[in-house]
């Protein structure tokens, strides 16, 4: 690679490749995925299961089995990320970058008190000794606003509520503080206020510490909410991109297809009971076969010939957004 | 459907619903009882869909295995059909539940690995003893049909080679087996992404329309809810806070945790401001729940008189009925701007004491 990198990128992805062997088939679960995140700014990684959204991320948090075969490029300020070892990337990790995922309950031990789980990640990435980290560990309670944070300490994972324990896998993720975090459909389990709780504590601990963050999510309402900039994927690829304030709203323009059809099949409040939702048909496509052309074609309401034939790429159209499609829609409105 | 001037019988009554349980300590010793369900009654009328809204711990599962006698509630009336189930015992239960229906949220989890789609869908017309072998396959590939699913290409499958979607049809095919007159959908679409939802959800809307069926369509998701539902309930720690027309509830709503739980809901319009959490702390435990209202904890209107009364469900508008003291329509609380501002100061501490 040489030097392209936008000055002030914090991450900049080129050309991830991820792909599995599946009896003897080959499943591009990521093909061709490139992106940038600012500090301090929050791109959201939208797309439904088996898109690939997880899978990008675990690319370059090193955090894929060893069949995984993984190619291109993933600098974090500046270092390259892909093809480390693995006590390279524990360099890394908790350090530069952290990841939280869907179910806190599954993350944490139950064996532990929840304070030496993250007196265990303080000291697994700091040489500190036990007293310190406890006073750090209890600061980092504080931080993400857990109230009692002595008494929570001493607490078993079970005796916390679902809201209660993302924030201790927070604490955990910020340990080091890290400056990228990435959030697997963290809140994806959690009641809507408890959602609202916790994205609102991720957006200010942002702030304060001045970390970028990825939103990793099938929600798209999440991502108008609460990003800066949105990547929809579909089969492994960004089928569009562009800053949350373009694509939503009510000047609203997507361009992609996939994107208005995910977008028009959430229930909205707005809309009148017992009418029927718009949907596309069919499923996503199977990763071993990919369809020739554009991988959505097969459900497009608006496939034509040249859709097969040749697969659209992802182009910026327009000042900051990009799509790859052959006939996007009209002012955000199919044609 | 009978004229408004003489209301028709409710298919499904609910009266003073009660479910408890006990929690024991290590050791196996009774250590408290948690009301789940807290005298919850409310009706569902023939082609009607009641939804009911709620956090998790709220007592929105446990309200509909209330209804289905599994466990048998606590305490209180389920009449179906005419009959009072909490009355009926063994076969006669089992007669007169084959016309009321489930659907779980996770499809692989109600399916047996182990069969195939046409034994799974086949299984309660057998229990039932429904006709002779060959009316039941017959009956299968039309309830195949009825769900979009093409009987010669998944009637032979097992359930893991469905896809989530396919197999919450294959889920709801087996509920549609014994013409059953109510469904009732726990988290029945939750699970499935945003496509395959609308797609199952809209099933859920022609069958309504097809056969006549009425739902129960329990969900955390409240947009989601209003979607499917005639009418929505509220509910919270076990109580119902507000029901009403869907229309009404979400439009003016009447309890502040409705207020409170719209308010949380993202959304896709991000000039309209992003998500205001509203709603500080957690709910408190169901075993030790706040006297008076239980939402009181957590409720920005409360006051003194939250504390020493239960709030009843009072009929503020037709057919919306709120329990709540200070509702947020039809006038403001005693000293309102007073009591905001004393409940603001008491939730910190609040917070803290339920842990």
């Amino acid at each position: 690679m040489n030097g392209t990198q936008a000055a002030g990128a914090l991450l900049q992805v080129e050309d991830l490749r991820v792909a599995f062997a599946a009896d003897g088939r080959e499943i591009r679960a990521v093909d061709g995925l490139s992106y940038q995140v600012d500090a301090g700014r929050t791109l959201a990684i939208i797309g439904e299961s088996g898109s690939g959204k997880t899978v990008g991320c675990r690319a370059l948090m090193g955090l894929l089995p060893a069949s995984a075969e993984v190619s291109g490029s993933a600098r974090l300020r500046g270092t390259e990320m892909i093809g480390l070892s693995d006590s390279e990337l524990r360099r890394h990790r908790g350090q530069d970058m952290a990841m939280i995922f869907q179910d806190p309950a599954r993350s944490l031990n139950p064996t532990m008190r929840v304070g030496v789980q993250i007196t265990e990640a303080i000291r697994a990435h700091r040489k500190v000794a036990r007293s310190e980290a406890h006073v750090q560990a209890v600061e980092l309670l504080r931080l993400v606003r857990i109230p009692a944070p002595e008494r929570r300490f001493h607490e078993y994972p079970h005796q916390l509520s679902g809201g209660m324990r993302q924030r201790i896998m927070i604490a955990m993720a910020l340990a080091c503080r890290p400056k990228l975090l990435i959030a697997d459909e963290a809140t994806t389990a959690l009641d809507v206020t408890t959602q609202a709780q916790i994205m609102e504590l991720l957006l200010d601990l942002q702030a304060e510490l001045g970390m970028a963050l990825i939103l990793i999510s099938h929600d798209l309402g999440l991502a108008a909410s609460y990003a800066d900039e949105v990547i929809v994927m579909y089969a492994g690829k960004i089928v569009e991109q562009a800053p949350a304030t373009r694509l939503f709203g009510a000047g609203g323009t997507v361009k992609m297809r996939y994107t208005r059809a995910l977008l028009d099949a959430i229930p909205h409040l707005e809309r009148t009971a017992h009418t029927e939702l718009p949907v596309v048909s069919g499923r996503p496509p199977d990763p071993t076969a990919l369809p020739a052309g554009c991988s959505f074609a097969p459900r497009c309401p608006a496939a034509a010939d040249d859709c097969a034939a040749k697969t659209p790429p992802l182009t910026e159209h327009a000042p900051g957004h990009r799509w790859a499609c052959w006939h996007p829609c009209e002012n955000g409105v199919p044609a | 459907m009978s004229a408004e001037a003489t209301p028709a019988e409710p298919l499904l009554s609910a009266r003073d619903l009660v479910q408890e349980f006990v929690v024991r300590e290590r050791g196996g010793g009774r250590s408290g009882v948690v009301q789940a369900v807290s005298g919850v009654s409310f009706d569902v009328m023939a082609g009607e869909t009641l939804g009911i809204v709620g956090e998790t711990g709220s007592g929105k599962s446990t309200l509909a295995r209330a209804v289905l006698q599994a466990p048998r509630p606590k305490a209180g009336t389920v009449v179906f059909r005419g009959t009072d189930l909490t009355r009926l015992r063994g076969g006669q239960l089992l007669q007169a539940r084959r016309h009321m229906q489930f659907v779980f949220q996770d499809p692989f989890g109600s399916l047996d690995p182990k069969w195939r789609v046409r034994s799974i869908v086949e299984e309660p017309l057998t229990a039932y003893r429904s006709g002779n072998r060959d009316a039941r396959r017959k009956r299968v590939d039309e309830l195949l049909d009825l769900v979009g699913l093409d009987p010669a290409r998944y009637a032979r499958r097992h359930p893991r080679e469905l896809s989530g979607g396919q197999a919450q049809r294959v889920a709801i095919a087996r509920a549609l087996a014994l013409s059953p007159s109510l469904i009732i959908c726990d988290e029945a679409v939750s699970s499935l992404d945003v496509l395959i939802q609308a797609q199952v959800l809209n099933l859920f809307e022609q069958l309504r329309r097809e056969l006549n069926l009425s739902y129960l369509f329990i969900a955390h998701d409240l947009a989601l809810v209003k979607q499917v539902s005639d009418r929505v309930a509220v509910m919270y720690l076990g109580k119902l806070c507000e029901v009403g027309p869907g229309e009404l509830v979400y439009k003016t709503p009447l309890h502040p945790y409705t207020k409170a739980l719209l308010d949380s809901i993202p959304s896709t319009e991000p000039g309209a401001a992003r998500a205001t959490a509203t709603l500080r702390g957690e709910p408190p435990s169901p075993v030790n729940p706040p006297s008076g209202c239980r939402f009181r904890t957590r409720c920005p209107r409360a006051a003194d008189q939250c504390a020493a009364e239960v709030p009843q469900p009072r009929e503020l508008a037709p057919g919306h009925l709120v329990a709540c003291h200070f509702p947020l329509t039809g006038g403001a609380p005693p000293g309102a701007a007073a009591a905001a501002q004393h409940a603001a100061s008491a939730l910190p501490g609040t917070a803290k004491a339920q842990g």
